[in-house]
């Protein structure tokens, strides 16, 4: 019998070892031969920890699970229970995806390297050793992968750049600093399919001519270091990585580096300053990483999820991406429901769902089962939208025309309970201990967007004229997107909800 | 990041600096290891790392001081992370960090008089789904109520 409890370590933090401990202990007592495999997480969190079992009519899921559930769940053999959810695949929250980039996660043993071949693995990178460089990039272009780490700039094209930059050496780095509130795709990508992350960045490498990568992850993410660290160890005995990549001629290795809790150290030059051993200082841009980046040498840096999504893209061609998708924005996208929802969770899919549809129907709304009042969108640079806007569509383009921006593609849930002039008291608050420091208007600018927040709580109503003037300055005179995106937060709260803006909110709300 | 609290000799310094050194830039890693090493950075590896990697010492200071995570000063013997970010907020969070602080009588930061446990706040684990989160050294803990919080520590003897 084959038992599976995720190790993901959302799936840990609601008690999924304490299961797994369990299963094995109950199998032991009744002398049956189970065997435990722990997977990634299907990424439906409310259900965690969800266990599933082998059956000859595919996977059946129970949960949420806890460890005192275990011995009932032998004694009805895995049948008819009361945390029975029938096949897994057939749940609605997973049924309803669109799932390229997450298509193993939660399915396979994540540090198996056979069982991650069977199920598609390496295909794209055995077919991208066929080609030439400019062939791979141009497969990617033709695909119309947008950055995935939130300026959805188009990944081939960024490629191109490094590819037809002349250097002794060139480099692949991946931004696994995921630092936005609401998100956790990168992390349940490492954690629940590391190979495919490894097989996107070796495709980079071959595609450009670097032979070396830097996959720069948060220290926040202990579970995801050591899973991409073992899977790293795995592919390089396995001769994925190394020398000789898969018996070509083509040498591509590959080092986790651990980041430093710095928020801003997610920026692309500063994460490239960290990983030079420096202050995480923002550069100012050009040149281009592509043209000088690590090292001054041409670099790709791109985000986990643009990585991961590339062996899809290579094993099923450009076209086949391409087909999912709303308007410029292309292929699918993880979506990361948080927050104050009832079903959050993961659900990958293709573009141009609406906010509401996300919100109310595959979130089913608040956790605490009130009205939804704001709904933040793209991490802490971006706006508050709210309920008026649920029909914008999930897209680049559309959202930008709506005042906001999708990011990393987290969607963090707010009920009416929440207090926006404290929403935006702490986006300036944030912004003012994660400045590098390098711009006036980003470092002392968020700190009087605090106080004059409070002084618009004490009732100074000319505060809000102030606020607004600050905004702008900051959106003007910021080098990168944390001084410049800050007044996202800030001012869609102003705008959207000014209600909230006054001294006696407070006590009419009590 | 389990903080240890072996007390940091030159030679100790040396070692884990010279095991870093042939690395491309080595900086980072070096200090996590000396971290992990003593549960802090100490002052005395300053000087040592600035030589072997022929910088300032105000270069290498300044490093240090850049990053939230690097630590002057040893801290307890564990740490407890607490989400302070908005997935998180929105599962009032602030409220169970207040009173988990309380319960402990420390502030953000602050170390337990018995040396213990220290409290850091943190934004984000990526535990967003279901907040509101926290991380007692490498272990996670979602539904990060104060009772919850008190069961893990209790747990872990921390
Ligand atoms: C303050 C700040 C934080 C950022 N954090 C991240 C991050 O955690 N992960 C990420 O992939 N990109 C982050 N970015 C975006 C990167 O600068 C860059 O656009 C991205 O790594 C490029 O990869 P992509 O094209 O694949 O998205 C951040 C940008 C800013 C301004
Ligand atoms: S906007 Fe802020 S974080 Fe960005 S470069 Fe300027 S000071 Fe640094
Ligand atoms: S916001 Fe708290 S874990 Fe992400």
């Amino acid at each position: 019998m084959r038992i599976y409890v995720p190790r993901d370590a959302a799936a840990r933090a609601l008690g999924a070892d304490a299961v797994a401990r369990a299963v094995a202990a109950e199998a032991e007592r009744r002398g049956l031969a189970v065997e435990l495999v722990r997977n990634g997480t299907r990424g439906m969190i409310w259900l965690e920890p969800l266990l599933e079992v082998e059956t000859a009519a595919g996977r059946t899921a129970f949960g949420p699970v806890s460890a005192a559930d275990v011995p009932g769940l032998f004694d009805a053999g895995f049948g008819a229970h009361p945390l029975a959810l029938g096949p897994v695949e057939a749940i609605p929250f997973f049924a309803r995806q669109t799932r390229l980039t997450f298509a193993r996660c939660g399915l396979t043993d994540p540090l198996s390297l056979a069982e991650y071949e069977a199920n598609g693995g390496l295909a794209g990178l055995r077919r991208a050793l066929g080609m030439d460089g400019r062939a791979i990039v141009d497969e990617v272009t033709g695909s119309g992968l947008r950055g995935r780490g939130g300026a959805g700039f188009p990944t081939g094209i960024k490629w191109a750049t490094v590819l037809d930059a002349k250097a002794d050496r060139k480099y692949v780095v991946c931004n696994a600093d995921e630092g936005d509130s609401g998100t956790f795709a990168d992390r349940m990508i490492m954690e629940g399919d590391p190979f495919v992350l490894i097989e996107g960045m070796v495709i980079a490498g071959i595609a450009v001519g670097a032979d070396m990568g830097y996959l720069y992850v948060r220290s926040e993410y202990p579970d995801a270091i050591a899973a991409m660290q073992a899977a790293i160890a795995i592919a390089r005995d396995a001769g994925l990585l190394g020398r000789s990549v898969l018996g070509s001629d083509r040498a591509f290795d590959m080092e986790v580096r651990v980041g430093a809790g710095a928020y801003v150290c997610g920026e692309e030059t500063s994460l490239l300053n960290s990983l030079e051993g420096k202050r995480g200082v923002v550069r100012a841009k050009p040149p281009l990483p592509a043209i000088a980046g690590l090292f001054g040498k041409p670099t790709i840096i791109n985000n986990v999820i643009s990585l991961a999504s590339v062996p899809v893209i290579l094993e099923k061609g450009a076209a086949f991406y391409k087909d999912f998708g709303l308007g410029r924005s292309r292929g699918t996208i993880p979506l990361q429901i948080a927050g104050n929802v009832r079903y959050g969770g993961l659900f990958e899919t293709a573009f141009g769902m609406t906010l509401g549809e996300i919100v109310e129907e595959i979130g089913g709304g608040t956790a605490s089962g009130r009205p939804v009042k704001a709904v933040q969108v793209g991490g802490p640079l971006g706006a508050y939208m709210p309920v008026g806007k649920f029909d914008t569509p999930f897209g680049y383009e559309e959202f930008d025309g709506q005042g906001g921006l999708i990011g990393h593609a987290g969607i963090v849930v707010f009920d009416d309970t929440v207090d926006m002039m404290k929403m935006a008291r702490f986006a300036m608050e944030f912004c003012a201990v994660e400045s590098c420091g390098k711009c006036t208007p980003c470092r002392i600018g968020s700190v009087r967007g605090v106080e004059t927040i409070d002084r618009i709580a004490r009732g100074d109503a000319a505060g809000v004229e102030i606020l607004t003037d600050l905004c702008d300055t900051m959106k003007d005179g910021s080098l990168c997107a944390l001084g410049g995106f800050t007044p996202f937060p800030v001012m869609s709260a102003l705008r959207h909800f000014p209600e909230d803006f006054s001294a006696s909110h407070k006590e009419a709300a009590e | 990041m389990r903080p240890s609290q072996a007390a940091p000799t030159t030679e100790h310094i040396a070692a884990i600096i010279e095991e870093h050194l042939g690395r491309e830039g080595p900086l980072l890693p070096m200090l996590h290891a000396l971290q992990e090493a003593f549960g802090h950075v100490p002052q005395q590896a300053v000087p040592m790392i600035a030589e072997a990697l022929n910088q300032t010492r105000a270069e290498v200071h300044g490093v240090v001081s850049f990053y939230h995570d690097f630590r002057a000063e040893p801290g307890g013997r564990h740490v407890l992370r607490l989400c302070r970010a908005e997935a998180c907020q929105a599962m009032g969070g602030e409220a169970a960090a207040a009173e988990t602080l309380a319960r402990l009588g420390v502030d953000w930061h602050g170390t337990t008089a018995d040396g213990r446990l220290t409290v850091e706040p943190v934004y984000c684990l990526g535990l967003c789904a279901c907040g509101p989160s926290a991380m007692l050294d490498d272990v996670p803990l979602g539904r990060a109520s104060p009772e919850r919080v008190a069961a893990l520590l209790e747990e872990a003897g921390a």
